[in-house]
C-alpha cells in the first residue's frame, strides 16, 4: 500500500521530466542537452507569460473589489459571447499593445532606446532559471544560484536607467535617478535579509536551501524558515525590499504619475511598454518565487498528511499567495516620499538586517540547545528581533508620530 | 508602536475585499445597460406632450396649438401647425389640435420654458435619456407621434407632479361645472359671465368628474393667462 502510494507520487511529481525525456529521449547527448534546455525555457516562458496575463487581470479586479467596484468584468472572450467575468481583458490589452503606433523621440537614442525594454526582460527572465519550481524542476541546478539570481535580478537597474538616459527626457531622466537610488538603496537590505538563510543553510544553492527547510515537528509544524525569529525578521525585510526592487506600490517612485508622467516608461508606446509592464510583473514573480525559495519552504508541503500533492503545486499555491499579498500591498499604502524611501532603507531596514544577521549567527551557534535551553534560545532569539524593532522604531518616529492635522 | 499603523490599513482593505463579496450592498456600482440606471424623480430632460390615452394618443393630445410654448421656446426649437378643422376633446369640446408638432431635440436646451408657459399641462418634461441616434437629422427632430405619451406615464416618471396636475384639473372641471350647473338654474341674469359654449360646459356637467381623474382644460381657467386663440 504505501508503496503504491510513494510511486503514484514519484509519478505525479516526475511526470514532466518524463515527457521532456519521451520527446527528447531520441537524440544525441550534446543535442539532448540543449534540446531539454530549450524545452524548459518555452515551458517557463508560457508559465510566466499565461501568469502575468491573468496576473494584470487579478490584480485590476482585487484592487476593484477593495475599492468596492467590481472590476473589469465586460471584455469577454473573442468570437464565442462568453463574458467570463472579463477573461478576455488580457487577450485586448495585449492585441491594443501590439497595435498601438511605437514612437521614438527623434532626439533619443535610437539604438539604447530599443535595447533598454530588451534588457530588461531578458534580465527578469534570467532569474527564472535559478527557482527550484518542484522537487525535481529546477531549469539550472548552480551551486551559487541566489547568487546568480540577485546578480542578474541587480542587472535590471542598468536597463532602467538605459531606458531613462536614452528617452532624451527630462521626466525620463529624473525618473531614472530616482529608480538607481531607489534600488541601490534597496539592494542592501534586501541582501542582508538573505544572508542567514544562506548563512543557516550553509549552501547558496537554491534546491539544498528548499531541502534544508524540510521536515516537520510532530508531522504540522514545519521547519521554513519563515518559522523562526530570525526568518521572519528576514522575510518582513525581504518582502519590504522586494516591494522596492520591483518598483511596485507603495515604492513605485520612478513611475510616479503625479510628478513624473509615467517616469522612463513616458517616451514608450505599444509593445515596448508592453515589455516593460511585462518585466516589472516578471520580476515581481522571481522575487516572490525566491522569497517561496528562501523563507517559505519553497515547494515543500506545509503539513505532513498533504505531501501528497505534488510539489509544485505547492510552491504555485505559495507564489499566488505572496504575490496575492504584493496586490493587497498595493491596494493599502500611498506611495513614499523619495526622501523617507531612502531614509527607510538606511536608517531603518539596514540595522535592522544587521542584527538579524548577528540573530542568525547566534542561532545557528545553538544549534544544539535543547530542553529548557531550547526555550532560553527562543527567548533570546525573539528578543533580538523585537528589541531593536521597538527602539529604532521609537527613534526614528521621535518628534514625527503621531501627525496632527489643524484645518483653518 | 512602529507598523500598527500599517496593519490596521491593512486590516481596512482586507474587511473591504471580502465584504464586497458577501455584502452586494457594498457594490455601488451600476452594471448599467443590464441595470438600468436609476434617475431622480425631480430628473427632467427633454418635453414630451401628455395625452390623455394611451390607445388614441393622436386623438387625446392635451394640446391645442396655442403656440404659446412655440413663441417662448429661447431656442426657437418649437414648430406647430394648427390643425383646420376642430375635433371634441376628452370633454367632447370642440378644440383645435396641432397638426404640427416638431421639437427638434438637438437644439432644445431643457430650460423647461415651454412647460411652465403652457396653460393646458399639455407639455412636461420628459425622462428619456438613451436618446442616442445614428443620424444627426432626422432622428433628432420629434414629431407628434413621438412626442405624445399618455397621462399614466407622466404619473410614471413624475408621481408627485402628475397627482398636483390631476387635481388642479379636476379643481377646474369641477367649479366650471359648478358654474354651468348655477348659470342652468338662474334663467336669465347673468349673460355676462365668462362662459364657454353653453353645449360643452353641459356636456362637462353630465360627465361624472370623479370618474375621470383628469378632465383637461375644458373649462377656462383662472390662474394662467387665458389662451388667445382659444376659440371661445
Ligand atoms: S425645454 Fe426650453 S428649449 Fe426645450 S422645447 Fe421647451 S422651451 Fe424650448
Ligand atoms: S403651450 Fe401647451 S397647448 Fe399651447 S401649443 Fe404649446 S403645448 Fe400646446
Amino acid at each position: 500500500m504505501i508503496a503504491i502510494v510513494t510511486a503514484s507520487e514519484r509519478l505525479a511529481e516526475r511526470w514532466p521530466l518524463m515527457v521532456r525525456d519521451l520527446v527528447t529521449g531520441g537524440l544525441p547527448e550534446p543535442w539532448r542537452w540543449l534540446a531539454n534546455s530549450l524545452i524548459a525555457i518555452l515551458v517557463i516562458l508560457l508559465a510566466f507569460a499565461t501568469l502575468f496575463a491573468l496576473l494584470t487581470l487579478a490584480e485590476r479586479k482585487l484592487l476593484g473589489r477593495v475599492q468596492n467596484r467590481p472590476g473589469p468584468n465586460r471584455t469577454g472572450l473573442p468570437f464565442t459571447g462568453l463574458r467570463l467575468g472579463g477573461l478576455g481583458q488580457p487577450l485586448a490589452d495585449g492585441i491594443k499593445m501590439l497595435t498601438k503606433e511605437d514612437i521614438v523621440p527623434r532626439s533619443a537614442d535610437h539604438v539604447l532606446h530599443f535595447l533598454a525594454p530588451v534588457a530588461l526582460l531578458a534580465f527578469s527572465i534570467l532569474t527564472f532559471a535559478v527557482i527550484p519550481y518542484g522537487r525535481h524542476l529546477v531549469p539550472v541546478e548552480l551551486d551559487a544560484a541566489v547568487l546568480y539570481f540577485f546578480a542578474a535580478g541587480a542587472a535590471t537597474e542598468l536597463a532602467i536607467f538605459m531606458a531613462g538616459w536614452a528617452s532624451r527626457n527630462k521626466y525620463s531622466l529624473l525618473a531614472a535617478m530616482r529608480a538607481l537610488a531607489q534600488l541601490i538603496s534597496y539592494e542592501l537590505p534586501l541582501l542582508l535579509s538573505i544572508v542567514p538563510v544562506v548563512m543557516l543553510a550553509g549552501t547558496l544553492s537554491t534546491t539544498a536551501i528548499v531541502e534544508a527547510q524540510g521536515g516537520w515537528t510532530a508531522g504540522v509544524i514545519p521547519h521554513w524558515h519563515l518559522l523562526t525569529p530570525w526568518g521572519f525578521a528576514g522575510f518582513i525585510i525581504f518582502l519590504i525590499s522586494a516591494l522596492a526592487e520591483s518598483n511596485r506600490s507603495p515604492f513605485d517612485l520612478p513611475e510616479a504619475e503625479s510628478e513624473l508622467i509615467a517616469g522612463h516608461l513616458t517616451e514608450y508606446s505599444g509593445f515596448k511598454y508592453a515589455l516593460f509592464f511585462m518585466a516589472e510583473y516578471f520580476g515581481m514573480c522571481a522575487l516572490c518565487g525566491m522569497g517561496v525559495t528562501l523563507f517559505l519552504g519553497g515547494w515543500q508541503a506545509p503539513f505532513a498528511f498533504l505531501e501528497f500533492i505534488p510539489s509544485y503545486l505547492w510552491f504555485t499555491l505559495k507564489l499566488l499567495a505572496l504575490l496575492f499579498t504584493f496586490i493587497w500591498i498595493r491596494a493599502t499604502f500611498p506611495r513614499l516620499r523619495i526622501d523617507q524611501l531612502t531614509r527607510l532603507a538606511w536608517k531603518f531596514l539596514v540595522p535592522l538586517a544587521l542584527v538579524n544577521l548577528a540573530n542568525a549567527a547566534f542561532w545557528s551557534l545553538t544549534r544544539d540547545w535543547s530542553g529548557a535551553l531550547q526555550l532560553v534560545r527562543w527567548a533570546i532569539a525573539l528578543a533580538l528581533v523585537v528589541v531593536p524593532f521597538v527602539l529604532i522604531g521609537r527613534q526614528l518616529t521621535a518628534g514625527i508620530a503621531p501627525r496632527t492635522y489643524r484645518y483653518a | 508602536m512602529l507598523g500598527s499603523g500599517l496593519i490596521k490599513g491593512l486590516a481596512v482593505t482586507a474587511k473591504n475585499f471580502v465584504g464586497s463579496f458577501h455584502d452586494p450592498e457594498r457594490l455601488v456600482t451600476l452594471e448599467y445597460p443590464e441595470q438600468p440606471a436609476k434617475v431622480a424623480e425631480n430628473y427632467r430632460n427633454f418635453p414630451f406632450l401628455v395625452s390623455e390615452s394611451a390607445d388614441d394618443p393622436m386623438g387625446t393630445l392635451r394640446c391645442v396649438a396655442c403656440q404659446i410654448c412655440e413663441k417662448e421656446c429661447p431656442p426657437q426649437c418649437i414648430y406647430i401647425e394648427k390643425s383646420k378643422a376642430k375635433k371634441p376633446d376628452a370633454n367632447g369640446k370642440l378644440q383645435l389640435f396641432p397638426a404640427v408638432f416638431d421639437i427638434d431635440i438637438s437644439v432644445c436646451m431643457s430650460c423647461q420654458i415651454c412647460v411652465e408657459v403652457c396653460p393646458f399641462d399639455a407639455i412636461k418634461m420628459d425622462q428619456h435619456f438613451e436618446i442616442a441616434e445614428s443620424d444627426r437629422f432626422n432622428a433628432l427632430l420629434l414629431r407628434r407621434e413621438q412626442l405624445a405619451k399618455p397621462n399614466s406615464y407622466f404619473h410614471q416618471i413624475h408621481p408627485t407632479e402628475a397627482a398636483q396636475v390631476d387635481a388642479m384639473l379636476a379643481e377646474a372641471a369641477r367649479k366650471a361645472a359648478a358654474a354651468a350647473a348655477a348659470k342652468a338654474a338662474a334663467p336669465k341674469p347673468a349673460a355676462s359671465a365668462p362662459a364657454p359654449a353653453a353645449g360643452s360646459t353641459r356636456l362637462a356637467a353630465a360627465q361624472s368628474p370623479a370618474a375621470r381623474p383628469a378632465p383637461p382644460a375644458a373649462a377656462p381657467r383662472t390662474e394662467p393667462a387665458p389662451p388667445p386663440s382659444n376659440p371661445a
